[in-house]
């Protein structure tokens, strides 16, 4: 097994929640795919702005005012640089689930006609199941699915075919996993949706926080991902779109900030990214997010996703050994990210995070927002680890731990 | 803790239900479902002459959830259907024995309780109109 470069004990003083205690224990916080915790730099860098820069952007020409929309657009010129984009290219939202809804009101709704088709898979999370459906509801487009199997593995031979259909209009799918930890082949299917000059959205919310993500490579048209899965602050999504994508879309929310020009029955809006980001922003979460990415940067992506994988080899190793789990999704970590679905003989999985309430661990249990895959996995629940820089060797043995004890307590 | 939650008798109602299935010519039949942890529950009523004389129910869930409704099935059957209006939740706790529960599982304990009463609200509008506005109104919650 790898060693982990990051030490995961050391950066664990850095995240003032670790000193909580649950029950009396040690919090042991394994739910990192729902959203992650954060550091000192993030919770003091929002302090920071509100207490020496606070005022609205984009409008005044004070100094105070100048500072702010000076700190606003370092930290979209923070992530651009982070994910390998130009800053005019990045809008801020509200969450990975605005920054679809963006997509499907002002490209889709436009851009699609009737019977035109948006091809997603069963991997999915609602948010980016539901705006599609209403976009056919209303405009009378087609929503299809790929499948996939057991582990979570697209059925690319049928996406192939789909895209080859000249119908397809747009490819949006989720990059990993949320359930399953399955990672898609993003790039190949990039490159196949784009010979038949189709775009392609990428759900970045679970792969964005946990590995490097060069968007130059992967080509890809629209990426989307959430601030608070990356130890930012909530309130804070990221839409990244091509620029030649963002030129021809309609605005999204009609305002201040997002204008040129206002006449009494028309308007000039704004360029890019301004068109789209509408009233006054969340300027000190966007700031706290910039600290964000410079405390991710200072350990190194590549370093991140090899904790990852050191901590999930780990956990599906010692997990494997009890007889009555369940594991779900890949089991080679090449095609998989930190995240471990499972379930317990027939201990319902809300029973199971109770259980481990008793000993400060934090798990999620349910359908996770996936229930198009819940259903093809044929489970109506799961329970889920899953895991970040912070997390430590020895929380997973605190969690197998847990995880006999609940046998013990339901007699298994 | 988890060890005063699961005791035996939790256990044995999850792995056992008491009541559950259909019944033949139900009177009422109602499902709901708790969106936070995806419990289900149906349950089945006939009634005659105001009394409870069949009462099952069919669910997935957590096992306090599932236990909690096999309970309250042998809580009510045989009893007059209008006593469900006035159950509320501490009766509920106490039947199945747990007064310490957090708020995220009471409402697993709860679903049954709110199914069946949904139950006899929608009996009594379909059979004695009447008094349907009356019950509606007299019934707790919880
Ligand atoms: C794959 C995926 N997409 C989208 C989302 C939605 O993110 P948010 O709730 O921040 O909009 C999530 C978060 O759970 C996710 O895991």
């Amino acid at each position: 097994m790898q060693r982990s470069i990051v030490n995961s004990y050391e950066l664990r003083n850095d995240f003032p929640i670790f000193r909580k205690k649950i029950n009396g224990k040690e919090l042991v916080y394994l739910d990192n795919a729902s959203t992650t915790q954060k550091p000192y730099t993030v919770i003091d860098s929002i302090t920071d702005f509100y207490s020496n820069y606070n005022s609205n952007i984009h409008r005044a020409v004070y100094q105070l005012a100048e500072e702010a929309t000076n700190m606003y657009e370092q930290s979209r010129e923070k992530i651009a640089n982070f994910i390998n984009v130009r800053p005019e290219e990045i809008i801020f939202t509200r969450n990975t689930t605005e920054s679809i809804n963006l997509i499907a009101h002002s490209w889709a709704r436009t851009n699609l006609k009737k019977d035109d088709v948006i091809v997603i898979t069963e991997i999915e999370h609602h948010s980016n199941i539901v705006p599609w459906q209403i976009l056919c509801q209303e405009r009378g487009t087609r929503l299809e699915y790929v499948g996939v199997d057991g582990n979570g593995f697209l059925d690319l031979e049928y996406m192939i075919e789909l895209i080859s259909s000249r119908k397809v209009k747009l490819v949006s799918l989720s990059h990993m996993s949320n359930v399953l930890g399955t990672i898609v082949p993003i790039e190949r299917i990039i490159k196949i949706a784009h010979e038949h000059d189709i775009p392609v959205l990428v759900d970045g919310a679970q792969s964005v926080p946990h590995m490097p993500i060069n968007v130059k490579n992967m080509d890809c048209d629209f990426l989307v991902f959430s601030a608070h899965k990356m130890l930012g602050p909530t309130g804070v999504g990221i839409l990244y779109a091509k620029k030649e994508y963002l030129d021809k879309m309609t605005p999204f929310m009609g305002g201040g900030d997002m204008i040129k020009e206002v006449f009494k029955f028309h308007t000039n809006y704004n360029d890019v990214p301004y068109k789209f980001e509408a009233g006054t922003p969340n300027i000190a979460d966007v700031v706290g997010f910039g600290a964000a990415i410079e405390y991710l940067e200072k350990i190194g992506m590549e370093n991140i996703r090899k904790h990852e994988i050191y901590l999930t080899e780990y956990a599906l190793e010692s997990m494997s050994s009890l007889d009555y789990i369940t594991l779900y999704g890949p089991r080679d970590t090449k095609y998989r990210g930190g995240v471990i679905s499972f379930n317990i003989a027939d201990i319902h999985p809300h029973d199971l995070a109770t259980i481990m309430n008793d000993h400060g661990i934090a798990i999620r249990s349910g359908h996770h927002c996936a229930q198009v895959l819940m259903e093809r996995l044929d489970v109506p629940a799961t329970s889920r680890a899953s895991f970040y820089i912070y997390n430590t060797k020895e929380e997973i043995d605190k969690f197998v731990n847990a995880i006999k004890e609940a046998g013990r307590i339901f007699k298994i | 803790m988890s060890d005063d939650i699961y005791r035996e008798i939790i256990l044995d109602h999850y792995r056992n239900p008491r009541n559950k299935g259909k019944v033949e010519n139900a009177d009422v039949t109602v499902h709901d479902s708790n969106p936070l942890c995806g419990d289900e529950i149906d349950i089945h009523l006939k009634v005659d002459e105001g009394v409870i004389s069949d009462v099952k129910f069919e669910g997935k869930g957590c096992a306090i959830s599932q236990a909690s409704a096999s309970m309250l099935t042998e809580l009510v059957m045989g009893k007059d259907l209008k006593i469900v209006k006035d159950l509320k939740k501490e009766d509920i706790l106490e039947n199945i024995g747990l007064t310490n529960l957090g708020p995220a599982r009471i409402k697993c304990a709860l679903l049954s309780l709110k199914v069946l009463k949904v139950g006899m609200i929608k009996y009594y509008s379909e059979n004695d109109p009447q008094s349907a506005d009356q019950i509606r109104n007299e019934s707790s919650l919880y």
